[in-house]
């Protein structure tokens, strides 16, 4: 019923869906362009609806932290920051990966490097995909591309948290987070009751039970090989089941557009524009990062002449789209950085220049 | 007239001759044993045991709480 | 009076005092005579005598006592270096039944995590936390600590501290019982009997007033180094006797009111 849809800017979206979700707590640190997820908390006063937890923390290395108590706790637990502020809980997502904790972080993306701008920017695909905190680990990386899918992604990443027992991280941008759109809501779900809250988590150690140990320290190397050794298993598992994408006008598509999140929003536009030029042109959009959807790549470049990777950054996703076609078709980048963001017309130009020629 | 006999048993393994219980124990019971545990620690020992009267001073300072303490009440026999 | 034989001593019945039992059976690591065993010792018997076992949650920092969880027998979750008051923090709101407790080194409180004790404190977290001052860093090898003091010697002020280059010991405990959000604020120590005795009273005070919702409890414990300090145990304790507790004295700085 159109009743149910409501007008909401992004992070608005996101707050709300954390609470239908079921969230215990919400620990974060404002920082434009993501501030008002936790207005939002702190308005809509969730403690008297669902009894959540809002607190605004002194710092994002903090806030962080904060969630890695909770989550070990069993709670859910999440945080939303941007860019730099992610930078700054690196450390802190490093150790909840060690230690096997779900927990959910929100990043709306800001140009940078350093303090930046706080236009929408695609640059920290790498952080996000790659590690960006130290070792061996991997966040599964949501990538909405509407206010709609910010709102979705909530539980989702929230489920596939506590399934794999692993952060996982909602990427999105300035321009989502801030652009208003209408947006359904899933009904309330309940939060976990103290009963079913994981057997693992550091709740009181009961007399039938050993202590719960939550920890990323071992000082033997082997122990440690092996536990390296299980969350290679664990993101192998992702990357068999988790895999999540979508297309637009690929089934006789003669060029791809490969984009995410606001990027992808322009390029449906661009495919529109590059037809009406009488050019074969489809999108394919990533919604998982990690896991990459590698397989359907790699199976567009079968069919393609040519792929256009468009980030708003200098590069980063075309890598892994260079990855999944091995060879078999050119792949080219184009992207704005610092905050601009690309019109769908230019990016048809470059798709010509890169490609067709003339 | 009651008075009070203790003991300590101190587990010797786990004692790692930091000596703070022959310090804290007021009348002079123990000292650091000649031999050493498989560590290579000087266990404590009661050398006085008839001085000891169960005070618990020595456990309790023991970092590793390796010393149980036992006291007694004794009843004193006296001479007509 | 007739000689009494040690057998008859030496009887179940007549113990009056043993090892509780949420200390597990694991040799603690720490090096002999080191303040970190007594007050670990401590934590666990006001643990045993409360009847919280089930109950508490303990949050272990990095230091010498990052493994901590291998000795008192609680839920215990490991913390990064100076953050585990943030830890302390979300698991009290979301389980507010539960009695938390913080265990931290003067690195990990005084240092990195300056920011996280002095918010904790300030928003009244109501956990306890424990602050072992040693003013050094132990585990890394024995660097200085923000609390090492004047003069000291350390790995990384091996000509003694000096305040004009690396300013003065800092004293956390003076500064967070400025903030209405502690409760409770002692200073106390555990290398004579007695002072363990009054720390046990301290630190059983400081679990208890969680149930009061009224803010953290806050505890110091001055304590030895003997590694980091280059002396034997009986001389360190002497040493900590005649040069900490002049600059760090004994006693509560905060007692809630009647």
């Amino acid at each position: 019923m159109e009743e149910d849809f409501v007008l909401m800017k992004g992070n608005e979206a996101l707050a709300e869906a954390a609470i239908r979700a079921g969230a215990d707590g919400y620990f974060g640190y404002p920082i434009t362009p993501q501030s008002e997820v936790m207005e939002y908390l702190t308005a809509a006063k969730p403690w008297e609806r669902t009894g959540m937890v809002v607190l605004q923390a002194e710092s994002e290395v903090s806030a962080i932290n904060m969630l890695y108590g909770g989550a070990g706790a069993g709670k859910r637990v999440m945080t939303s920051s941007s860019s730099p502020g992610i930078s700054l809980m690196q450390e802190g997502i490093s150790y909840i990966a060690g230690a096997e904790l779900p927990v959910v972080v929100a990043n709306v993306v800001r140009g940078g490097p350093g303090l930046g701008t706080i236009q929408p920017s695609q640059s920290d695909y790498f952080q996000a995909t790659k590690g960006g905190g130290h070792g061996d680990y991997h966040l599964l990386v949501l990538a909405p591309s509407s206010v709609q899918e910010m709102a979705d992604f909530m539980p989702l990443a929230f489920d596939l948290a506590f399934k794999y027992r692993n952060p996982v991280m909602i990427l999105s941008d300035g321009a989502i987070g801030q652009m208003m759109e209408k947006v359904k809501f899933q009904p309330q779900r309940p939060r976990m009751k103290d009963e079913e809250l994981p057997d693992w988590a550091t709740t009181g150690k009961k007399p039938d039970r050993e202590r719960n140990i939550i920890t990323s320290l071992d000082l033997d190397p082997y122990r440690q090989e092996r536990f390296n050794r299980k969350l290679i298993e664990k993101y192998q598992k992702m990357k068999e089941e988790e895999v999540r994408y979508e297309t637009f006008q690929c089934e006789d598509a003669e060029y791809l557009f490969v984009a995410y999140g606001t990027s992808s929003r322009i390029c449906q536009k661009s495919v529109q524009l590059a037809r009406e030029k009488g050019i074969k042109a489809g999108l394919f959009r990533p919604i998982t990062l990690f896991p990459f959807p590698e397989k359907q790549v790699g199976a567009l470049a079968d069919q393609v002449r040519g792929m256009l990777s468009v980030e708003m950054s200098a590069g980063q996703m075309v890598e892994d789209v260079r990855l999944a076609t091995n060879g078999k078709v050119p792949v080219e980048h184009y992207g704005r950085m610092g905050g601009v963001i690309p019109a769908p017309d230019e990016i048809v130009e470059v798709l010509i220049q890169k490609f067709i020629g003339g | 007239m009651a008075k009070v006999k203790g003991a300590i048993v101190v587990d010797t393994e786990r004692c790692k001759g930091c000596e703070l219980c022959v310090i804290s124990c007021p009348t002079h019971v123990i000292a650091m044993s000649k031999n050493v545990n498989s560590k290579g620690y000087h266990y404590a020992y009661m050398e006085n045991p008839d001085a000891c009267n169960g005070c618990t001073n020595c456990a309790v300072v023991c970092p590793d709480g390796v010393i149980t303490v036992y006291r007694m009440k004794v009843e004193e026999k006296t001479e007509v | 009076m007739a000689d009494i034989d040690i057998k008859d001593i030496v009887k179940e019945e007549n113990i009056v005092y043993k090892k509780t039992k949420v200390l597990t059976d694991k040799v603690m690591h720490y090096c002999p005579g080191c303040g970190h065993s007594t007050t670990h010792r401590i934590i666990a018997e006001v643990i045993e005598e409360m009847g919280i076992q089930d109950k508490t949650i303990g949050i272990a920092p990095v230091g010498c006592s990052v493994f901590m969880y291998d000795y008192i027998d609680v839920d215990t979750q490991e913390a990064a270096h100076g953050r585990a008051p943030a830890l302390a923090t979300a698991i009290k709101r979301l389980l507010p039944d539960r009695f938390v407790f913080t265990y931290q080194g003067d690195g990990d409180l005084a240092a990195i995590g300056t920011a996280e004790t002095i918010h904790a404190c300030n928003r009244g977290e109501n956990i306890t936390m424990i602050f072992i001052n040693n003013g050094i860093y132990g585990m890394t090898g024995g660097q200085m600590a923000p609390t090492s003091l004047e003069g000291m010697r350390t790995s990384t002020t091996p000509y003694g501290r000096d305040p004009g280059l690396m300013g003065h010991p800092i004293k956390m405990t003076e500064l967070v019982a400025q903030l209405p959000g502690t409760y409770y604020v002692t200073r106390q120590a555990v290398h004579t009997p007695n002072l363990v005795r009054k720390t046990k009273k301290a630190i059983r005070k400081a679990f208890e007033y969680q149930k009061l919702n009224k803010g953290v409890s806050f505890v110091e414990v001055v304590s030895n180094c003997n590694s980091g300090w280059k002396m034997t145990p009986v001389k360190a304790v002497k040493w900590l006797d005649e040069n900490m507790l002049s600059f760090y004295p004994l006693g509560d700085i905060k007692v809630p009111e009647k």
